[in-house]
């Protein structure tokens, strides 16, 4: 599903967030990549939506390396893919339903199958209540169930996740890692950069240190 | 195809509701654009009036030929033989002075004036239509008719028609310029008002973008909103051109009836309001465009 091949990142000037990094996630797969801050596990991420390009090496996301991917054929693969951001990138002025219903309305889903699968997407990760409520008005867990919920709501087969359970306290922490490792029973390859890898029992790890695989 | 129309369904109601969540915003910009449109409007209105006035006014143009006083009756049957002659001619109508002296005296207040006189002041006239009427051709013959024996004078009466083909065309430029003028103006004042919007919009557009929304689909609503903004301030201009037309209408009706024409101003005619209204549109969209093209890859 994703394979790192001899992959380096490196910012101006000549910071080398990753060096040489190379790795696959099978088909399926749940994975967390720890580190220290600055490991470059944000990076990693980044460089399989393509939000990033790498320096070297090559980012293969089903067989496809979307560092070459020219700009028009970037919105096709991130469609492809549901990430959860470290930051959440909510939209403030849209409520929870709206919020969640961008990515479908982006796609070109039907109005009335979209609202459908909204509303499935909120009930997954407990906020089938909370469809009118602004985002401001959710608390810390609640926004991020809803990155969660937006992020899954095109279906896809690529799943992943930035620091979801960061300024969470313990108990919607592991609340938030369950709803991972229900996508994951499902069949979601699931990638999660995280530094309390505890929470997520049972999946491989790839740990970074400083740009390169420990 | 049924994904497109609801990508353009949602474009339209999201400009739709940018425009109205900024009411006073929405209002001024709309009012700035039908102001520096209603100029050229206005212009074309007038000049859609003046057109129709000369149309219906300007018959064919006409030369006059004034024999002489002592020209005697043999003198213009040899000119009105010389006429039958020359070539270009496509009618020629005779008028004897007495026949004018008859037709003027019906005429009220001048009947004592001619009775006055001791002999007919009014000379022998032609009156010729040309198969070929063009201004350059009329004074050709003009000029020819001069050079006969015992013709006193020759008159061209297509002279103010020129003067008015003149002055329709100054008018016609004048409206094409204004026209230019004010929808570049169109065009500048979208392309802040988007760039305005997209400043405001960075997060969805970033966040969109992450989703993989296309260039298109990121564009699209600002697109309406420009040809919204545009089509918005198309109808004020109509509506202030229109006013003005029934404001004008009486005051210009009775100066023009000075000069024995009949006017009633019209307001803009179907297909001119129709140009109005879509070139406004296609301006807005045009400046919505260029800001998208200038500050979309920053944003």
């Amino acid at each position: 599903m994703i394979r790192f091949d001899r992959v380096s990142k490196r910012y101006p000037p000549g910071i080398d967030a990753l060096s040489h990094l190379s790795f696959e996630v099978a088909e399926g797969e749940l994975a967390v990549v720890c580190g220290h801050s600055g490991a470059g596990k944000s990076t990693l991420l980044k460089l399989i939506a393509a939000i990033e390009k790498p320096t070297g090496g090559a980012v293969l996301v089903g067989g496809q390396n979307v560092g070459g991917l020219s700009r028009s054929a970037l919105p096709f693969l991130r469609r492809r893919i549901g990430m959860v951001f470290q930051d959440q990138k909510l939209l403030f002025d849209r409520n929870a339903f709206d919020n969640v219903m961008l990515p479908l309305s982006i796609a070109g889903f039907p109005p009335r199958e979209a609202a459908q699968r909204v509303r499935a997407a909120l009930d997954k990760v407990g906020l089938g209540t909370r469809e009118k409520a602004l985002p401001i008005a959710l608390s810390g867990g609640e926004q991020q169930r809803l990155a969660i919920a937006r992020a899954v709501v095109c279906r896809p087969s690529l799943l992943l996740a930035d620091e979801p359970t960061a300024h969470l306290d313990t108990e919607t922490a592991a609340d938030v890692a369950r709803i991972f490792h229900e996508f994951h029973q499902v069949g979601v390859t699931v990638l999660i950069a995280t530094y309390d890898a505890g929470l997520f029992p049972g999946a491989r790890r790839i740990q970074l240190d400083h740009g390169t695989l420990r | 195809m049924k994904t497109w129309l609801t990508h353009h369904r949602e474009a339209a109601g999201l400009a739709v509701g940018r425009l109205l969540g900024a009411p006073v915003n929405t209002l001024l910009s709309i009012l700035a654009i039908g102001i520096a449109l209603a100029l050229p409007a206005g212009g074309q209105m007038l000049l859609a009036n003046a057109l129709q006035v000369a149309g219906t006014t300007s018959s064919t143009p006409q030369i006059s030929i004034f024999m002489a006083q002592n020209a005697d009756a043999k003198a213009a049957t040899e000119i009105a033989a010389r006429l039958k002659k020359f070539g270009g001619i496509a009618k020629t109508e005779f008028i004897a002075r007495e026949q004018t002296l008859t037709r003027m005296k019906a005429s009220q207040g001048l009947k004592d004036v001619i009775e006055a006189l001791p002999a007919n002041p009014f000379p022998d006239a032609f009156i010729i239509t040309a198969t070929d009427d063009r201004p350059e051709n009329m004074e050709k013959l003009a000029a020819e008719f001069r050079q006969w024996p015992k013709v006193e004078h020759v008159q061209l009466d297509s002279a103010w028609v020129r003067r008015l083909d003149a002055l329709l065309r100054l008018g016609r430029t004048a409206v094409l310029l204004l026209g230019l003028l004010l929808g570049t103006g169109l065009v500048a004042i979208t392309f802040n008002t988007i760039r305005m919007q997209m400043l405001t919009s960075r997060a969805e557009i970033e966040v969109s973008r992450l989703l993989g929304a296309t260039d298109g689909y990121i564009q699209r609503p600002f697109l309406y909103y420009g040809a919204l903004l545009g089509l918005g301030g198309g109808l004020v201009a109509w509506l202030l051109a229109g006013a003005a037309a029934l404001w004008l209408r009486g005051p210009l009706g009775d100066l023009v009836r000075l000069y024995e024409i009949n006017l009633v101003l019209q307001p803009l005619g179907l297909p001119d309001s129709l140009l109005l209204l879509a070139a406004a549109a296609g301006l807005g969209w045009l400046g919505g465009l260029l800001s998208l093209r200038q500050h979309l890859r920053q944003a």
